[in-house]
C-alpha cells in the first residue's frame, strides 16, 4: 500500500509524486491535507493534497526539500512505498459561486491552490490566478493553473520569468482597479507570503482565506502542536483548519512557532548529508 | 512443598518488586519496575488466604477470579494461572503494569485491613509476562457467526472489546487513526512504565489467534464516517478515548516552549523523540520545566522530562536542570497513583503545591522565560468533594522556566462524530451510553472507555469494552433486541 506510481522532478528541490491511497482518494476534496510517514524511524509530515484521482485511487503530492525528511522523501523512487498515509484531514475548501475570485499561489503553494482554483472554476466563478516563485526553476504547474483560470499572472522575485515582482503587487493592482469586484481571495504559500497577502487585502476588506501548514504530530487534534492564535483565541490547524481567515491570524506568533525546531532540523539535515557523502565515498571506493 | 498454616502465611511480608535505582533509571528509558522472579511470585502467592468469599474480585472491573490464579501461581502451575487469567483479562502484562490496584482489587484484600494487601498486581504482571515469554495458552475462538463488527480505536477499551468479540466468533475489524495500534498505551504511557514490546506482543498474539483485522491510518470521521461503517458492519463499538488536550486560558499559551502533555508524550513515546536524530521526530526539553497538573499524565511527562534532561547532561555536561510539578491543590488531592508520585519524587521531580499559573511570560524571541503564579489555599469542598483552591491575594510570583507542559486532562475528539447525528453527547463532549451495556443513542453503536467517561483508567476502559462485547454478542445472536 501507499506505493509511489509516478515521480516527477519539477526542480532541483521540488518533487511531485503520485501515490496509491484509494481510501483517501475517494474522499479527498480541495483544501484538505494528508500526513505521510516514510518508515519506522520517520516523522509524520503534513502535506496538502495537490490533486487526486478517485478512479485510479491515487493522490498527487508536491513538496520542496527543505529538511531531512523531505530530502529523504525526494530520494524515494517509483515502486517505493510510504509506511503511512493518513487522510483526508482538515476541512475542505468551501466552494460556491462567489463571482470573481483570486487564487494566489507561491512556490510549492501553487500545488494546493490548483484544486481550489479548479473547483472554483467548475462552480462558475471568474477565476483570476496569481502564481509566483523566487525564480523560474521553482515555478510549477503554470499550464495547469492556466487551464482552470480565466486570467493568469506569473511573477518571479528575480525577474527570470513573468513579472519581476512579488505576488502582492498584481494582487493590489487588481483590487485597486475594480473596487468591490473581487468577492474572495485564497492565498497559499510560505507563511511570510501569506502574511503580506493578508496585509495587502485587509484595507480593501475582501475576505481572504489562507491555508496554514504548521508543525504537527498526529494531525487529528491530539497534540495541539499546530495551534495558531486567531482573534477569537487559539485554534488547531489540523481540525479547525487548515483554512483560516487571513485577517484574524496572529502572523508573528505563527512565524515564531514555525521556527521552534530549527536547530534540530539543522542537526538532522547535516547528519543526512554526512550519511550520503559516506555512501558516495563507499561507492567510489567500491569502483576503485 | 509442605502446606503452610494460615499463621505461617500471615508472617510472610509483602514482597517488593525489584526496580532500577532512581539515579540509574533517570538516565535511561528502560522499564523501572523489573517484575517478580518465579520465587518471589510464588512467595507472594503464599500470602493469599484464599478467602471463601473473596472481596478482591469485587474491585476488579473485568472480574478476574483472583484467588484462583494466585493459587495456580502458588503451586507453580503457570499454564493454569495463564488460562484462568486470560479467561477474563486478555491483557494481563499491560494491566499488571498500569492498573491502579491499590484502589481496586488490593484495596479490598482482607490482609490490607491490618497489614499489607497481597500484591495482586505484581503477581498478575508476572503471569502476563510468563505468557508472553512462553506462549502456553492458545486463545480459542468459537465457530464463526458471520457477523461483522467494527471497533473504532485500538486503546484499552477497543482492544478488550475486539478480543472478546473475536473469541465469541464474530469477525472484527479495528480501525486505528495512528500508524501503530495501542492508543494511549502507545502514545501516552512511557516506555519505562509500559514497554512497547509488551503492548505489541499482547496485541499481535490476540489478533493473530482471533483473526482480528487491524487497519491503521483510518481516521473515522475523515477516512470513513460512522454512517459508512454502519453499511458494512452489523455493530460498531466506539473506543476512541479522550484525545483532545486542554490548555489553560491564560495569556502566553502560544509561546514557543508551551505544549500539551499529549504533544510532549507523543513525541517521546510514539515517535521515539528521545532517540532523535536516529528517529526523525525531535522533542525539546527545557532547562527548567514546569508540568502543570498532578495526574498520572503529569507524572509521566515530568519523568520523561527528567530523563531527557539527564540524557542531555550526559552529552554536554549541563547541570542545574529542574522539573517541577505545579499543582493548584494540596498533596492530599493529587489524582495520580501513589506509586507514580513516589517514583517521580525519588527521581528528583520538585512538587509545587497550592500554586497556580496565571500567565506565561515570553522573551524577545517569543519563547517562554517564566510563569507568573499565584499561591492558593484550600476553601470549601467543590462538586467533586475536594476542597477547592482559592487564590491568596497579593501572593503572585514569577517562576523562571523555559518549558511549560500542560497536563490538565483531555476530552473526546469530536472528529469521530462527523455524520453520526443520532449519537447524543453530553455538554462535556462525552458520548452518552448505558453504563451496563455501552449502548449509545444510535442503534447498532456501542461506546465505552474515556470517550464515555472522560479521561479515566486503562482498566475501567477495559471493563467497559468487556461489558459492551457481551451485549453486542447477545444482540448479534438475536438473544436480545435493541
Amino acid at each position: 500500500m501507499y506505493t509511489i506510481k509516478e515521480k516527477q522532478v519539477l526542480s532541483d528541490v521540488t518533487k511531485l509524486m503520485v501515490v496509491e491511497a484509494p481510501q483517501i482518494a475517494r474522499k479527498a476534496k480541495a483544501g484538505q491535507f494528508i500526513i505521510v510517514l516514510m518508515d519506522e524511524h520517520g516523522e509524520r509530515i503534513p502535506l496538502t493534497i495537490a490533486d487526486f484521482d478517485r478512479e485510479a485511487g491515487t493522490l498527487t503530492i508536491i513538496f520542496q526539500e527543505v529538511g531531512k525528511s523531505t530530502m529523504q522523501m525526494g530520494a524515494m523512487q517509483v515502486g517505493d512505498s510510504f509506511k503511512t498515509i493518513v487522510g483526508p484531514l482538515g476541512h475542505p475548501t468551501e466552494i460556491e459561486n462567489f463571482g470573481t475570485v483570486v487564487c494566489v499561489g507561491g512556490g510549492v503553494g501553487i500545488a494546493p491552490v490548483y484544486p481550489i482554483a479548479r473547483a472554483l472554476k467548475e462552480a462558475g466563478n471568474h477565476v483570476i490566478s496569481i502564481i509566483g516563485a523566487r525564480t523560474k526553476d521553482l515555478l510549477l504547474w503554470e499550464d495547469k493553473m492556466r487551464a482552470v483560470s480565466d486570467e493568469l499572472i506569473v511573477t518571479t522575485d528575480d525577474g527570470s520569468y513573468g513579472r519581476k515582482t512579488l505576488v502582492t503587487v498584481p494582487l493590489k493592482e487588481i483590487l485597486e482597479a475594480q473596487p468591490g469586484k473581487v468577492a474572495k481571495i485564497w492565498a497559499i504559500g510560505p507563511a511570510i507570503m501569506m502574511k503580506f497577502v493578508a496585509a495587502t487585502t485587509k484595507p480593501f476588506e475582501v475576505p481572504t482565506i489562507v491555508s496554514l501548514n504548521t508543525i504537527m504530530v498526529d494531525g487529528t487534534g491530539m497534540c495541539g502542536g499546530c495551534r495558531v492564535l486567531m482573534d477569537e483565541g487559539a485554534k488547531f490547524v489540523c481540525v479547525d483548519g487548515p483554512e483560516f481567515d487571513a485577517h484574524k491570524v496572529d502572523w508573528n506568533s505563527l512565524l515564531s512557532r514555525l521556527s521552534y525546531y530549527r536547530s534540530e532540523e539543522q542537526v538532522a539535515v547535516e547528519r543526512w548529508r554526512d550519511g550520503h557523502k559516506c555512501n558516495l565515498d563507499r561507492a567510489v571506493e567500491g569502483v576503485k | 512443598m509442605t502446606e503452610l498454616t494460615k499463621k505461617e502465611r500471615m508472617k510472610i511480608s509483602r514482597q517488593d518488586m525489584p526496580v532500577q535505582e532512581p539515579d540509574a533509571r533517570v538516565r535511561n528509558f528502560s522499564e523501572v519496575a523489573l517484575g517478580f522472579t518465579m520465587e518471589l511470585a510464588r512467595l507472594e502467592a503464599e500470602r493469599c488466604l484464599q478467602c471463601k468469599e473473596p472481596h478482591c474480585m469485587e474491585g476488579c472491573p473485568v472480574e478476574v477470579t483472583i484467588p484462583e490464579f494466585i493459587e495456580a501461581v502458588r503451586v507453580g502451575d503457570m499454564a493454569k494461572a495463564v488460562e484462568i487469567m486470560k479467561s477474563k483479562n486478555n491483557l494481563p502484562a499491560i494491566c499488571g503494569r498500569v492498573c491502579p490496584q491499590e484502589v481496586q482489587c488490593e484495596s479490598r484484600c482482607i490482609l490490607g485491613k491490618k497489614g499489607q494487601a497481597v500484591a495482586i498486581g505484581r503477581i498478575e504482571r508476572f503471569v502476563g509476562d510468563y505468557e508472553l515469554a512462553h506462549n502456553t495458552c492458545a486463545i480459542s475462538r468459537e465457530p464463526s457467526t458471520g457477523k461483522k463488527v467494527a471497533v473504532v480505536g485500538s486503546g484499552p477499551a477497543g482492544l478488550t472489546c475486539a478480543v472478546d468479540l473475536g473469541r465469541m466468533g464474530h469477525d472484527v475489524t479495528i480501525y486505528e487513526s495512528l500508524h501503530t495500534p495501542g492508543g494511549v498505551l502507545v502514545y501516552g504511557i512511557p516506555e519505562f512504565r509500559l514497554p512497547k514490546a509488551v503492548i505489541r506482543s499482547e496485541i499481535d498474539t490476540a489478533a493473530k489467534a482471533l483473526g482480528i483485522r487491524i487497519l491503521s491510518d483510518y481516521v473515522i470521521g475523515r477516512t470513513l464516517t460512522i454512517d459508512e461503517l454502519m453499511t458494512e458492519h452489523d455493530a460498531i463499538f466506539l473506543g476512541t478515548g479522550a484525545g483532545l488536550p486542554m490548555f489553560m486560558r491564560i495569556p502566553g499559551i502560544n509561546l514557543n516552549g508551551v505544549m500539551s502533555s499529549n504533544e510532549f508524550l507523543t513525541r517521546v513515546n510514539l515517535m521515539r523523540g528521545y532517540q532523535f536524530p536516529e528517529y526523525d521526530t525531535p522533542v525539546k526539553v527545557g532547562k527548567k520545566v514546569a508540568v502543570v497538573g498532578a495526574g498520572n499524565v503529569a507524572m509521566d511527562s515530568a519523568r520523561c522530562a527528567m530523563r531527557l534532561q539527564s540524557l542531555r547532561s550526559q552529552a554536554n555536561g549541563e547541570s542545574g536542570t529542574e522539573v517541577h510539578i505545579v499543582y493548584r491543590r494540596s498533596p492530599a488531592e493529587v489524582p495520580a497513583r501513589r506509586e507514580e508520585v513516589h517514583h517521580a519524587e525519588e527521581e528528583g521531580v520538585i512538587f509545587d503545591f497550592l500554586t497556580n499559573p496565571i500567565e506565561i511570560l515570553g522573551n524577545e524571541n517569543g519563547a517562554v522565560r517564566a510563569i507568573r503564579c499565584i499561591r492558593m489555599e484550600l476553601g470549601e469542598p467543590d462538586q467533586s468533594g475536594r476542597r477547592s483552591p482559592v487564590p491568596i491575594k497579593g501572593s503572585e510570583f514569577e517562576m523562571e522556566v523555559d518549558q511549560v507542559i500542560m497536563a490538565l486532562g483531555t476530552s473526546p475528539n469530536p472528529l469521530v462524530f462527523v455524520n453520526a447525528d443520532g449519537l447524543e453527547r453530553s455538554r462535556h463532549g462525552t458520548v452518552i451510553a448505558n453504563q451496563e451495556t455501552g449502548r449509545t443513542t444510535m442503534q447498532g453503536v456501542w461506546a465505552g472507555g474515556d470517550v464515555v467517561t472522560g479521561a479515566a483508567t486503562v482498566i475501567s476502559a477495559m471493563g467497559a469494552g468487556k461489558r459492551a462485547a457481551a451485549d453486542i454478542d447477545k444482540y448479534l445472536k438475536g438473544e436480545i433486541t435493541w
